[in-house]
């Protein structure tokens, strides 16, 4: 009776717990340090011999939230993201909702192409976006190939509804993530 | 053209003249012709795009006709190595053809008594970041020759002269700037010693211009912007525009809201056509930017019109505003044919524009007065017409783009009923042959702000088939009857130019690859032959070192029209290639990317 109660409230703790990294909202932007990128993560499946490196734990925070994915969904459209890349299904740059990535699906390698730019025509948006804001919009980019937990992905489309829903969107396997974190788990 | 024949053009125009004079006794209206100073005699080459000053795009060899074109083979092909849209016409002077790629823009010279052989290669290197400022694929439309000179352009904006037997760089220069939205996709014109090129970027915010290089140096001779003052446009004492609307003082700062000139647009990227008589250029500017019309309040002069110019100094002598406002991104870039035809009565001057709104536009170049407006696309329901009165376009209240709703089914769609790939003009059959399309868009207008080297557009759209369910169409339009000969519905969008002949024929190529000649008079299919990859490109014709005559046309899906297969684009978004992936959801399934040049000719004597 006591354990029952006891796993029963365990499992309603983790369950607010949960809820509340979906709602976290992070406007101030301090508990998520504006510093460069730690490390950009260059793994084995982009360059040759390159070794591994730990993925940046910041990824999974920005992905697992929906205010932030919200906020990524509008910046997405008023920074122009848009204008190359249309809603996912790409235009000048190329697509972002299918499972082909030149430069990389994970959080800190759309951050990086992001901030720096890549040389085939993507630009930098090193000074034009806060760090956050870069996150963020890698957050709302990986929802496009639903890989990011369907809870937190938006229902709604803020552009002429054209696309499937988000939270409908079929998981695009990205090459060389173990597919780890996806499924609606909090971290 | 022979002589003979040419002498006979003459006096059939001179009958045509009596004909006219003691008014219509034959059944059939005399034939236009193109002025001979700018349509100059056939002598079995293509050294430009349009074929000539004129822009024709006509070859009077007449080897290959109806009765033997269904033999037409294969001479020979070559690989330009890049897979993007192939918009380039091959250009044929003496025994050596050239062809340009789309982006990175390499130039070939191919030995044409020698069955094709690469006799030399020129690699301009542009930069590689040049591809994301590059609205509609990373195509090129040509390369221009004269005095044993090719004039190219580069999509990260340089000019490059390179001789033309060794494949020598003679000269560059530097034009655009693509940290700014710049690029250059369109074909060199070079008149009177002077390179015309103009810059892309209408979907970037830059402000278009028009400059004229030195041929022998590369060196700025002039350059016009298409807003702003009327010192950066290069109005003057010469400029008389002939409608109201489009007289006053600095009208391109005026027209806009405080300072949107600076990034309104009106770029070229089309095509230029050049009068010797009256020695004036004529060129279309492309669209004011953003495409959201909220955003940019009044006229927005000097985008989306027609100018025409003295090509040594630059100064501006007529402007017609074919799109005041425009609220479809419908740049009036397309080629100008220029024709001489009798109009109530009077021989004039004139020229014509298959228009993206729909329209085909006959306008006397000498004053720049819209004679007739008539539509060569059927299902036009975001505009009444044309009040030649005030020479304004009338729009559909109704159709409007308005932010914070979605305005369906808007025809034409943002690339218009028609957009670059030229038409053709046949002096045999009076018909001019126009590639074109029928669809439809939806379009929702959004606030967008500038960042520099960033798409500056507004609008999500998407586009899909127009009434009838057919996407293409070629329309043989009769330009003294004012009304179309035939029509030839095609499935897939038509985004490659024609090439008529003497022979009576029309070339032209599909979005899935096909390559087809039909009756210059009838339409009829004749002949087709299945390439390797969707054209897009220009076909030409020419007179071979044998003394045979040749088709040849560039093979390679892109552009605009053909992004979904060049970028890989995914079908699951029809906003995708800025709407155009909605009309064209299964042409990934239909052809996929390439970029070879085919040569066709009759079996070997």
């Amino acid at each position: 009776m006591c354990s029952r109660f006891l796993a029963g409230s365990t499992m309603m703790a983790m369950l607010l717990l949960s809820a509340c990294q979906r709602e976290q909202r992070q406007s101030s932007g301090q508990p998520l340090a504006e510093t460069a990128p730690a490390s950009v993560q260059l793994p084995s499946v982009l360059i040759a011999g390159s070794r591994p490196a730990p993925t940046d734990p910041r990824g999974r925070l920005y992905e697992g939230n929906a205010y932030f994915l919200n906020e990524g969904q509008r910046l997405f459209e008023q920074f122009n993201c848009t204008g190359c890349h249309a809603h996912g299904g790409g235009d000048i740059g190329p697509p972002l909702m299918d499972d082909e990535w030149r430069y990389g699906g994970q959080m800190d390698q759309i951050v990086a192409s992001i901030a720096y730019g890549r040389p085939n025509g993507m630009p930098s948006f090193a000074d034009k976006l806060t760090e956050q804001q870069m996150w963020q919009i890698a957050a709302y980019v990986r929802s496009m190939s639903g890989n990011v937990p369907k809870d937190v992905a938006s229902s709604r489309a803020d552009e002429l509804a054209s696309t499937p829903s988000l939270t409908r969107t079929p998981r695009q396997p990205i090459r060389g993530e173990a597919g780890g974190g996806l499924q609606g788990v909090a971290p | 053209m022979t002589p003979q024949k040419n002498a006979l053009a003459v006096c059939a125009r001179l009958l045509w003249l009596l004909g006219v004079a003691t008014s219509s006794i034959a059944a059939a209206p005399q034939l236009p012709l193109a002025p001979v100073s700018a349509a100059p005699a056939e002598d079995g080459q293509w050294t430009m795009p349009a074929k000539n000053f004129a822009s024709t795009r006509y070859s009077a060899l007449d080897q290959i006709k109806a009765s033997n074109v269904k033999s037409l083979g294969l001479a020979f092909t070559f690989s330009t190595g890049v897979a993007r849209g192939q918009e380039a016409a091959p250009i044929v002077v003496g025994d050596t053809m050239y062809v340009v790629t789309p982006y990175p823009n390499y130039l070939y010279a191919l030995d044409l008594k020698n069955g094709g052989q690469l006799k030399w290669k020129y690699a301009p290197k542009p930069v590689p970041a040049a591809q994301g400022v590059a609205c509609c694929d990373h195509v090129n439309r040509g390369v221009f020759y004269d005095g044993g000179r090719l004039f190219m352009n580069t999509l990260d904006g340089q000019t490059i002269a390179v001789d033309a037997a060794s494949g020598k760089e003679i000269w560059k220069a530097k034009l655009a700037n693509i940290n700014l939205g710049e690029s250059i996709t369109m074909a060199p014109l070079v008149v009177k010693g002077k390179v015309l090129v103009g810059v892309s970027g209408g979907e970037f915010g830059v402000r278009g211009w028009l400059a004229a290089l030195d041929a022998a140096t590369g060196r700025l001779a002039w350059k016009a912007y298409h807003t702003g003052p009327d010192k950066d446009v290069l109005i003057g004492k010469e400029f008389k525009p002939f409608y109201a609307m489009d007289k006053g003082r600095n009208l391109g700062v005026k027209s806009w809201p405080p300072d949107a000139w600076k990034i309104g647009g009106g770029t070229v990227w089309g095509w230029i056509s050049y009068d010797p008589d009256l020695d004036l250029i004529y060129y279309g500017t492309g669209n004011p930017g953003p495409w959201n019309p909220e955003q940019r309040p009044g006229d927005n002069k000097w985008t989306d019109g027609i100018f025409a110019r003295d090509p040594d100094t630059g100064s501006a002598h007529w402007f017609y505003h074919v799109i005041p406002h425009d609220l479809y991104d419908h740049d009036t870039v397309n080629e100008l044919i220029l024709l001489d035809i009798p109009v109530g009565g009077r021989m004039r001057k004139v020229m014509i524009r298959p228009e993206r709104t729909g329209y085909l536009y006959v306008i006397d170049r000498a004053s720049g007065q819209v004679l007739s407006a008539d539509p060569f696309y059927e299902n036009i329901n975001a505009y009444k017409g044309v009040n030649l009165k005030t020479g304004r376009l009338v729009t559909v209240a109704d159709k409007e783009p308005k932010m914070g709703k979605v305005v369906r089914d808007i025809c034409p769609t943002a690339p218009g009923a028609k957009d670059w790939n030229p038409s053709a003009f046949s002096p045999r059959t009076g018909l001019i042959y126009i590639p074109h399309m029928n669809l439809c868009m939806d379009w929702q207008s959004t606030q967008v702000s500038y960042i520099s080297g960033t798409p500056y557009i507004g609008a999500n759209v998407r586009m899909k088939a127009g009434p009838g369910g057919y996407r293409g169409e070629l329309t043989a339009w009769d330009v003294m009857r004012r009304r179309s000969a035939f029509k030839i519905k095609e499935d897939l969008p038509l985004f490659s130019g024609a090439l008529a002949t003497g022979g009576d024929l029309v070339f032209y190529g599909t979005l899935d690859g096909w390559f087809k000649a039909i009756d210059a008079r009838t339409g009829k299919l004749l002949w087709r032959f299945k390439t390797g990859s969707g054209i897009i490109g220009q076909p030409v014709s020419y007179r071979g070192p044998d003394g045979r005559q040749y088709i040849a046309v560039l093979s390679g899906v892109g552009g605009w029209a053909g992004a979904i297969v060049s970028a890989n684009l995914d079908p699951t978004d029809p906003t995708a290639a800025k709407g155009f992936v909605g009309a064209v959801p299964d042409l990934k399934q239909r052809t996929t990317p390439g970029g070879t040049l085919y040569v066709f000719a009759l079996p070997g004597r």
